[in-house]
């Protein structure tokens, strides 16, 4: 742990970047179950894209791991119920945007799993079947991206109309957001799984080669890793600097193949040739592909500095936040602000009862003299958001001109480039809100991208 | 005379007439034929460029104005009835004379009646707030007292109560451009009718939640007990997702619903006071 060992050689990317202190206090805890709790609630929008479409109505019986609501068109996904027991009611429930979304609310009885689903403890490490129906299974079974985007796997893995098919899987297991390291103790608890899986991907994808990336503070999991990864298949284990964001995916990309993806919206990995897919989504395409169980529970690392009990989490969907709270030794006295995610990217709520969803790595609890944004100055054109930011954006100037409302001149500044890593509002020595107007122009310009195209 | 200036001046005043001859053929030839009218409809707006009208400027309106074949969805709301009427007479056309509108705000969520659950303390901007939140309280559709409508305004009509935390509108400033209406991320100001004798009846609350839910946000809430419904004579208010609204069309102001609204939800404005009423304008906040 810590730092690098001199015989292994970390790649980075090589612009910008910061060094934010890690704070992975849950690392050494193992993965706790969950007690079910009495009820749950699932969104019907839990990816990217379309919300999924109800299958059942309420009154209805459902077992855990039953098809709950079908993808509403291709990018969308599947939900499958993550508990057994009677659909209560078809609501909006407050999720961690604070807005009201339509969700799925289930009464739990007992812990009824369908007779499909392959429970035994046993690897399955024969890879038997062929590569549509790896792809099929991993539509079926609601696949989406856990690093945190959501976005829906099978679309990922499907070559888009006009491009070359990949020629590399970069797997994605940097979790160089601070506080989280649900995706560190899967590698440490799952490398045989995680090996087949990334087996399975590489069959479904056709490619010969693969790279698992992984950051040097988590030299455990590279060593374990890589004792079991075989170079014969074209595995690879790749030691990546300690240096946010790592994780992003153009970064990864740049680090691990030294490729450039095309700038947004259009640019994609698979523009040079890459499929990036995180490592929790590995383990599940594993569980989905070999066990035949869909996507019904995730690891969730519940933190924070003043939290008595810190852990990683095997979490079902739709369980609510204060219950992961409550077993993580409840919530503590002197909360000021709790996050979805981790601090640099994650999203700050109110309600704790909003659910566990596809998206949700983590949890943060800060304790209050954390909480508040550090006093508004005037930017002074120091220029330390110019060097961190990864994709060579000037932060100052377009987060100013979004504040402006000059959305002209702010896209042709390539504000919709920005990747919202953050990194601009964690350098900035006077705490201008540069994320929050870069966001704000990202969605207005993004609009009337759209609207000029159908012009 | 020293023959240097004579030179000079020679010089100069041939090059002058040569590009005055070669300037005059070119602007013959790229002379472009504009129709006088534009002008003319031009020096009759206002002149603001606002926008409020839908075009980029007064200029680009008066082109439209001229181009169309009739008066039809044209209008300059600054400007207002007397003004289209000159420019209709200008074009020789006759335009119908549209009842005059005024922007109102329908939230009734002032920092008395909508208690604060959390703290924000990003950058004061009602697009970004709404963006990332449901906001400092419990009710997502509610305003945000940040005051984008405020900035928007280029009349001065609009300004931030400190007491109250919602924007006020001055109606006598207020020339229903919309362009607080299309910076409110909310949609929480509608452009109404201004009624006769400047007096309105409205709901001033866009909260589609159930009664209880809304009721536990905002103390002054539409909880859709549809009390107004039953009593209206004219069949001027309809019930959708738990919210009341009021058709300007069809309202007469009668203030029957105003008397019976449980949370003051329903506002009226400009009538003389009565000691009747007093009880229920009280609770509304404004």
């Amino acid at each position: 742990m810590g730092s690098t060992p001199a015989n292994i050689k970390a790649l980075s990317f090589p612009q910008g970047g910061i060094h934010p202190p890690d704070s992975k206090l849950s690392s050494e805890r193992a993965v706790r179950p969950i007690t079910l709790p009495a009820s749950i609630v699932l969104p019907l929008g839990q990816h990217i894209g379309a919300p999924s479409k109800p299958l059942v109505k309420p009154g209805d019986k459902v077992k855990t791991g039953q098809l709950l609501a079908e993808a509403a068109g291709f990018v969308s996904a599947n939900l499958h119920s993550s508990v057994s027991g009677t659909v209560s009611k078809i609501d909006g429930v407050i999720d961690v945007s604070g807005y009201k979304k339509p969700a799925i609310f289930i009464d739990v009885q007992g812990d009824d799993w369908l007779d499909s689903i392959d429970r035994t403890p046993g690897i399955l490490a024969d890879i038997s079947i062929s590569s549509k129906d790896i792809l099929q299974r991993i539509t079926d079974a609601g696949l989406v991206g856990l690093g945190g985007a959501t976005f829906p796997t099978h679309v990922k893995l499907a070559v888009p109309p006009g491009k070359k098919p990949p020629q590399i899987l970069l797997i994605n297991g940097v979790e160089c957001e601070p506080y989280l390291t649900s995706d560190h103790r899967l590698m440490l608890e799952h490398p045989q799984e995680i090996m087949i899986g990334i087996r399975l991907l590489m069959k479904a994808t056709g490619v010969s080669r693969a790279i698992l990336g992984i950051e040097t503070n988590k030299m455990d999991a590279i060593k374990l890793l890589t004792r079991y990864c075989d170079p014969k298949e074209g595995i690879q284990v790749q030691a990546l600097k300690m240096q946010y964001p790592q994780g992003g995916e153009r970064q990864l990309v740049k680090a691990l193949i030294g490729k450039e993806i095309p700038p947004p919206p259009r640019g994609l990995p698979i523009d040079v040739g890459a499929v990036v897919i995180n490592v929790a989504t590995v383990f599940a395409v594993y569980e989905a592909v070999q066990k035949r169980k869909p996507l019904i529970e995730r690891i969730v690392t519940v933190t924070g500095k003043s939290l008595k009990d810190p852990g990683n989490f095997r979490t079902r969907f739709g369980v609510t936040f204060d219950h992961l709270a409550a077993l993580a030794g409840g919530v503590p006295d002197d909360t000021g602000k709790v996050t979805a995610g981790g601090p640099m990217m994650g999203r700050a709520f109110v309600d704790l009862s909003a659910p566990v969803t596809k998206g949700t790595s983590g949890i943060v609890f800060y304790p209050k003299d954390q909480s508040l944004r550090e006093t508004l100055t005037n930017c002074i054109r120091c220029g330390k958001c110019v060097e961190v930011c990864p994709l060579g954006l000037e932060p100052y100037l377009v987060a100013a001109l979004a504040e402006q409302g000059n959305w002209t001149r702010a896209e042709e500044e390539k504000l919709t480039n920005c990747c919202e890593c953050s990194c601009c509002a964690y350098i900035c020595p006077a705490n201008r809100p540069l994320v929050d107007f870069i966001k704000l122009g990202k969605s207005r310009i993004l609009d009337i991208m759209k609207k000029r195209q159908k012009v | 005379m020293n023959p240097v200036i004579l030179y000079t001046l020679l010089t100069a005043g041939l090059i002058a007439a040569f590009a005055a001859i070669v300037l005059f053929f070119i602007a013959r030839k790229f002379h472009v034929q504009e129709d006088p009218r534009i002008d003319e409809v031009t020096n009759a707006l206002p002149g603001v460029n606002c926008g409020g009208c839908g075009q980029p400027g007064c200029r680009a309106f008066a082109e439209l104005c001229v181009k169309s074949p009739d008066m039809e969805g044209l209008f300059c709301p600054v400007g207002g009835n007397d003004t289209m009427a000159n420019v209709a007479n200008l074009l020789g056309r006759t335009v119908q004379a549209k009842a005059p509108v005024v922007a109102v705000l329908r939230c009734n969520g002032s920092l008395t009646n909508r208690p604060k659950h959390s703290r924000y303390d990003g950058p004061q901007s009602c697009a970004v707030i709404h963006a990332l939140s449901r906001g400092e309280t419990g009710c997502q559709y509610g305003c945000l007292w940040c005051g984008d409508c405020v900035k928007a305004c280029k009349f001065g009509a609009m300004t931030l109560d400190k007491e109250s935390g919602l924007p006020i509108i001055d109606e006598a400033r207020c020339v229903a451009c919309g362009a607080c209406v299309t910076a409110c991320p909310r949609q929480l100001i509608q452009m109404r009718l201004k009624g006769p004798k400047n007096r309105r009846v409205f709901v001033s609350c866009v909260n589609k939640e159930k009664g209880n839910v809304a009721m536990k946000a905002c103390r002054a809430a539409c909880i859709g007990c549809s009390k107004c419904l039953k009593e209206c004579p004219f069949e001027a208010i309809t019930l959708q997702d738990s919210l009341a609204y009021i058709d300007d069309q069809k309202c007469k102001i009668c203030r029957k619903c105003v008397l019976v609204c449980p949370t003051g939800a329903i506002h009226e404005v400009n009538f003389p006071p009565k000691p009747k009423t007093a009880e229920t304008s009280t609770t509304t906040g404004t």
